[in-house]
């Protein structure tokens, strides 16, 4: 059983993900994507003298992408609590020198740092902040890896490409400039 | 409530996945924008080579029918170039930042990291702010 703790490759991992696609249109004609559910959260939220229309539809029909998160979280639960690797992270040399050179003392020794992610106001904040960026981006782009560089690829859809060189490119420009930037 | 139950099951495995890999981890992702390593790449490249040949399979089915029955659509989406692009960049931005997309913010959050239900609080605002300011930008 020493595969339930340990990393997955990526050749196990990427098929895996990829059949989610083909999964959820044999479900229920589903298409495959994450960030929509942050759309229905808000709907949920909004209090009705709250007037965006972007949230006045019926969250409901959409119950089962609510529970297809709830189940990314408990699939998160057992890989990370019940089955977690009690290795650090396999970076490479490149990667670790890159790090260390940031200013990080243990580079991967758990799946985030804890410079960044530990309880902080100065984390807190950052991580916030960069959240709504994920958030604002994903629905503007209207989907996220998942429906865009997964679903929307695989497809054959222009838009979706239009989206991965954005995102791309995004995520260039922060980690080779923003976060050396804010580490220093 | 019977009919959740297989998107509850999927759902599970994509958590599952998604901390086995390390695509959840924000090392791994600085890694990938920097070149350093395949293996963010290959998770990608062979999920997206894997979507595509079961969904050209799918289409060329003759009777395809999902579980409950409905007929398989693979719907377009909607035309548009600026939105996509701009979008992209601002999530891009975030992503870079925090190591973290919508699927592995949810995988996270359930380890327990109190850290990953901030960056979700912060989603849920800039999603919020999308839709109040959606008729003041270019699409």
């Amino acid at each position: 059983m020493d595969w339930l703790y340990q990393p997955w490759p990526w050749y196990v991992a990427g098929p895996l993900i990829g059949l989610m696609v083909p999964t959820m249109l044999f479900i229920g004609n589903r298409s495959f994507g994450i960030s929509n559910n942050l759309r229905h959260l808000c709907a949920i939220t909004q209090p009705p003298n709250v007037e965006v229309d972007f949230f006045r539809y019926n969250w409901k029909e959409h119950i089962w992408s609510l529970v297809f998160v709830i189940g990314t979280g408990l699939g998160g639960f057992l890989a990370g609590v019940v089955f977690a690797n009690p290795e650090p992270v396999k970076l490479s040399i490149a990667t670790q020198e890159m790090l260390l050179a940031w200013g990080f003392t243990q580079p991967g020794a758990y799946l985030v740092p804890d410079e960044l992610f530990h309880t902080s106001v100065r984390n807190f904040t950052f991580l916030f902040a960069s959240g709504v960026l994920v958030g604002f981006g994903t629905r503007y782009a209207g989907g996220c890896t998942s429906g865009h560089a997964i679903t929307g690829l695989s497809t054959l859809q222009l838009p979706s490409l239009y989206a991965v060189l954005g995102i791309f490119a995004g995520g260039l420009f922060a980690s080779w400039f923003l976060v050396p930037w804010m580490l220093s | 409530m019977k009919r959740y139950i297989p998107y509850l099951l999927v759902g599970m495995v994509f958590g599952f996945v998604l901390i086995k890999s390390e695509a959840a981890s924000w090392y791994r992702i600085q890694e990938m924008f920097h070149f350093q390593s395949f293996h963010m790449f290959g998770i990608m490249f062979s999920a997206i080579i894997t979507a595509l040949i079961s969904t050209q399979i799918i289409k060329r089915l003759g009777d395809r029918k999902a579980m409950d029955g409905q007929p398989i659509e693979i719907p377009d989406k909607p035309a548009g170039r600026v939105s996509y692009i701009a979008g992209g960049v601002v999530f891009g931005v975030g992503w870079g930042l925090i190591g973290l997309c919508p699927g592995p913010v949810f995988a996270l959050a359930g380890t327990g990291s109190i850290g990953a239900i901030v960056v979700l609080a912060g989603a849920l605002h800039g999603t919020w702010l999308y839709g109040a300011l959606k008729r003041y930008l270019p699409h």
